[in-house]
């Protein structure tokens, strides 16, 4: 059993909540044991940190000084949101980085009678949880109804695989945690090129013609790549690509219809779950089409062998090597 | 000390303003003269440059004319100018190891600001030399025969211009080369800048040369797995990995190579860019001629069945039963001459290289663009055939970039106005070059670029964000998107390409410092070889006997290792010629009596001068290996090591000296 402290977020209650109950979906398989921060408050997204640091950072970490104060037998706090983990990996980071700022933080904690000690507590994503706790070869048992033939495009977003302090991703700019997962899945994943840009984030209230060029690039990409769905792990980016697809698509007069799913949502189905129970049908662009690609409604047909090819043209390099993570050289020994 | 003091002359540099203009010179002489005159000092005297003759023939006529019996000079570092010192007192008759030099200006007037506290500090210095100086007793040069034999290790252009250089004067050289045949990079260029000359034509000759030699023993598909000893007498083995091939019976006629029915990628050679047989030569003027066959991807190896090499033969030098060889080698001096890795351009993920076929690496480039190369010297997409209409060349792929390495690599902006022209010449193509800076300052090398400008190719200044596939509209489609900030223009840039390469910079070799670590000689925090002198001296390191040439010390283009390759020859053949070489004396000596025979120190020592005497319990150190470096001193519990030159009376006075004035 694999147990973390929980930090939900605002947006699994509200616009994700077929995050969070796909999430809740997958947990038994995964034997995955989550346990809520009590008395949880809002991360304060992106808005307060370009205000004030102080009250900013004092936000986030009440959140820590709550979980460090629970440490239930884990010090593994674990987020799903993009937005949220980001900034509770911020503020343990910086409070530790900028003693000033983390005694002015502590200070204003001091009033609910709080302390969080930066450093305590181990800030993790839900992606990296199950890609490095749980393992690959665990989500390949639990795979009932494999994704055999579904074209997806992995996204990211911008906020999760940077600045990563703790150097837990497999690179910046084409991290490939979210490919393998899929493929585990049994998905044909894409090489989607704009895995971790921008999508917009709040530039829809207030630009938001520069957030439906960026929504364009990214819908416009996955199109150009033909992939059926594209997954992600952020609610920010689920939201601007399915909420604003039809205002985008009204902006530029294209006719884009590119359904954007969370992960755990696929993960549930390929574990056999119903999708209705997964949180499919809350999606604005609808993913019938490409649920139906997966047999969930056709039964699926024998695909006949693929033809040995002889090589095309030159070779290809091959992957890089395994002590490149992060783009860096690890020093040996 | 009771005893009779030895007389003592103390001398100050000016040297012009750079010592005076932070210290009273002045006042140390007078000083010196005032307050050591009860420890023995008899003269003390100041000039403008104690380095020039005059300031020199001040000492040696004190010498003559006064007895002195020790010489402290308080000058620039012992580095620069110990040497001159000692040779002075030499020629007026005392031992060279009774005269100190003192540094006053690089350890004194060029790190300090306030000239008062700068002139006691050198006061101080002086006299803890003088205090010291009085134990220095007469030492004499260790002298060691040389082994006129050398070993050069890497058979690039550098090694082999120095393996040449050696052999035409009369002496005999290994030429070790880990891959079946000599040429190193330069072998897999096709033109060479700034002159366009073809790099096979230029190189070809000289690896003929060399593998032609009557004094040359080359020795490729080998590794040096062990060395020992020290300066003139090393002691060398060499792996000469099996080759499968009966170099006496192979007449190089390739029957074996056009039979084999196996086809795997070319990593080395082609770059991976192109294929080989299992058996092979990796190139047609590859030097020796004889195949290699690579075990690990052959048929007959791997399930027992095939020989087809060995049955087409016509001389039945195929021989499967071959094993690798060791060879032991005597040379007097080794030349390191081991080149450099690519950097590996994959790690640059947002540059897209492994993941969008159309990138390419330079290497690569360089064998596409190579008559003999996998496509004929055709330049085309990953599909083989399509000519790209337009083209980005990326700079400092790897270079100058905190993120992986922070030197300039210095060949690959001359490697990039080459390619820019290749490109143009056979395709016509528009070609973008993406830099930084433009660094082109050898002979003719800024005209290369003039020439480059007026054929057209464009020049977008700027550090390249991002290499993508993902288009912003249908004008990009199916274009490679160099998204780039043009410093010059002060704008964000999209520029839609066929084909990108990516001038990757060098590394040192991925196995530098293991290899380093065997010939006792150490790599800069960058994993290059550190030069004895980075100005001065630069194909010599501190490990006497081992030089370095090529890459092997740090980026370089090909005149440059070629100069190096000669220069580390001029080297060798100058210590060659002296038939034997004079060590310094400062070494480490052990009291055996005192030694218990702990064994600490044995694994200490960087130039593996330390050996352990069973039989009778003590340790030992080898004199012509030990460099003096005190470390065995230091950590001895038992002080039974005592390192010449600096006894422990000799330290103690010297911090009696030193703390004299406070």
């Amino acid at each position: 059993m694999n147990k973390y402290l929980f930090y939900p977020g605002c947006s699994m209650e509200g616009s994700a909540r077929a995050y969070y109950e796909s999430l809740k979906a997958i947990q038994p398989p995964l034997a995955l044991e989550l346990e809520e921060i009590e008395d949880w408050n809002c991360c304060g997204a992106t808005e307060y940190l370009s205000i004030n640091l102080i009250p900013a950072y004092s936000l986030i970490a009440r959140n820590l000084a709550l979980a460090a104060q629970q440490k239930n037998g884990t010090d593994t706090v674990m987020a799903p949101c993009s937005a949220c983990y980001l900034n509770l990996e911020k503020a343990d980071y910086y409070m530790a980085e900028r003693p000033a700022l983390g005694e002015k933080v502590n200070e204003a904690l001091a009033a609910g009678g709080l302390h969080y000690d930066p450093g305590t507590l181990q800030i993790r994503h839900l992606v990296d949880v199950i890609i490095n706790d749980i393992g690959l070869e665990t989500v390949k048992s639990k795979v009932v109804r494999p994704l055999t033939g579904l074209r997806v495009a992995p996204y990211l977003g911008c906020m999760v695989p940077r600045p990563d302090f703790a150097k837990r991703w497999s690179d910046h700019e084409h991290p490939s945690e979210l490919d393998d997962l899929m493929k585990a899945l049994g998905a044909e994943v894409i090489d989607f090129p704009m895995k971790t840009s921008c999508c917009g984030g709040h530039m829809t209230q207030i630009g938001p013609e520069t957030a439906y060029e960026l929504i364009r690039r990214l819908v416009a990409a996955a199109e150009e790549h033909q992939a059926d769905i594209m997954v992600t792990m952020c609610p920010m980016c689920q939201m601007n690509l399915d909420a604003y697809q039809g205002e985008t698509n009204r902006h530029f007069g294209t006719n884009y219809h590119m359904p954007i799913v969370f992960f755990t949502q696929l993960m549930a189905v390929a574990f056999g779950i119903d999708p209705k129970q997964a949180g499919f049908g809350l999606e604005l662009v609808s993913a019938k089409e490409a649920l139906a690609r997966i047999g969930l409604n056709v039964p699926e047909e024998a695909k006949p062998a693929a033809p040995r090819r002889k090589p095309e043209g030159l070779p290809m390099p091959k992957p890089l090597p395994k002590k490149y993570a992060s783009g860096q050289a690890v020093a040996e020994e | 000390m009771s005893e009779k003091k030895p007389k003592i002359g103390v001398y100050v540099c000016h040297c012009g303003s750079n010592i005076a203009g932070m210290v009273d010179v002045e006042a140390v002489r007078d000083w010196a003269q005032a307050a050591l005159g009860q420890d023995g000092v008899v003269v003390s005297r100041d000039y403008k440059f104690m380095c020039s003759s005059l300031g020199q023939e001040l000492i040696e006529k004190d010498i003559q004319e006064l007895g002195l019996e020790r010489v402290v000079v308080a000058a620039c570092s012992p580095h620069l100018h110990e040497k001159t010192f000692r040779t002075a007192s030499e020629r007026a008759g005392l031992n060279p190891y009774l005269t100190e030099l003192v540094s006053i200006r690089e350890q004194v007037s060029w790190v300090h600001t306030d000239k008062q506290v700068a002139t006691e500090k050198s006061k101080a210095l002086v006299s803890g030399a003088v205090h010291r100086v009085a134990y220095n007793t007469e030492l004499q040069p260790l002298k060691v025969p040389i082994n006129p034999n050398t070993l050069v290790v890497g058979g690039g252009i550098a090694g082999i211009q120095a393996a040449l250089e050696i052999a035409n004067a009369g002496f005999h050289v290994y030429l070790v080369e880990r891959e079946p045949s000599i040429g190193g990079h330069m072998a897999q260029f096709d033109k060479t800048f700034p002159t366009l000359d073809c790099s096979a034509c230029i190189l070809t000759p000289r690896m003929v040369e060399a593998g032609t030699h009557p004094n040359i023993t080359l020795l490729t598909w080998s590794e040096v797995i062990s060395v020992s000893g020290y300066v003139g007498n090393f002691n060398v083995t060499i792996k000469k990995k099996a080759r499968y091939v009966n170099e006496e019976l192979c007449t190089g006629c390739g029957i074996c190579v056009e039979k084999c029915p196996q086809k795997v990628i070319d990593d080395v050679y082609e770059a991976g860019l192109g294929y080989r047989k299992v058996i092979y030569t990796p190139f047609a003027q590859a030097v020796p001629k004889y195949p290699v066959l690579d075990r690990p991807n052959c048929t007959f190896f791997k399930n027992g069945k095939c020989k087809a090499c060995e049955k087409f033969c016509p001389t039945n030098a195929i021989d499967f039963t071959q094993e690798d060889q060791y060879l032991n080698v005597e040379v007097g001096n080794i030349i390191l001459a081991t080149g450099y890795d690519l950097f590996d351009a994959r790690r640059v993920t947002n540059y897209g290289y492994g993941r969008l076929p159309n990138v390419f690496t330079s290497l690569e480039f360089e064998r596409m663009s190579n008559a003999a190369g996998p496509t004929g010297g055709e330049i085309t997409l990953r599909d083989g055939k399509t000519k790209p209409e337009t083209v980005g060349i990326i700079h400092c792929v790897g270079s100058r970039d905190k993120n992986f390495n922070n030197y300039c690599s210095s060949i690959c902006c001359m490697q990039s106005l080459k390619f820019a022209h290749l490109v143009k010449e056979r395709t016509g193509a528009t070609v973008y070059e993406f830099y930084i800076d433009m660094r082109t300052p050898m002979k003719a090398y800024d005209e290369f670029y003039q020439r480059v400008l007026e054929e057209g190719t464009l020049f977008v200044r700027g550090k390249v964000a991002e290499v993508t596939n993902a288009t912003h509209g249908p004008h990009e489609k199916g274009k490679l998107i160099i998204q780039v900030e043009d410093t010059l223009v002060g704008k964000q840039r999209r520029i839609p390409v066929d084909m990108v390469i990516l001038s990757v910079g060098m590394e040192p070799r991925h196995d530098a410092k293991q290899v380093g670590q065997m010939f006792g000689i150490s790599c800069s925090s960058d994993g290059w070889y550190i030069e004895r002198h980075p100005k001065l001296d630069p194909v010599t390191t501190m490990t006497e006997g081992i030089l370095i040439a090529g890459c092997a010390s740090g980026p370089k283009d090909i005149p440059a290792s070629v100069a190096q390759g000669a220069a580390a020859a001029a080297r060798v053949l100058d210590k060659i010629l002296q038939k034997e070489v004079e060590l310094e004396p400062i070494r480490a000596t052990v009291d055996e009596s005192k030694c218990s025979g702990c064994r600490i120190c044995n694994n200490l020592c960087p130039f593996n001068a330390i050996s352990f005497l069973d039989d009778v319990g003590v340790t030992r150190i080898n004199p012509a290996l030990c460099q003096g470096c005190g470390t065995c001193v230091a950590a001895c519990p038992a002080g039974a090591i005592s390192g010449t030159g600096f006894s422990n009376e000799q330290i103690f006075a010297q911090i009696e000296g030193l703390l004299m004035g406070v």
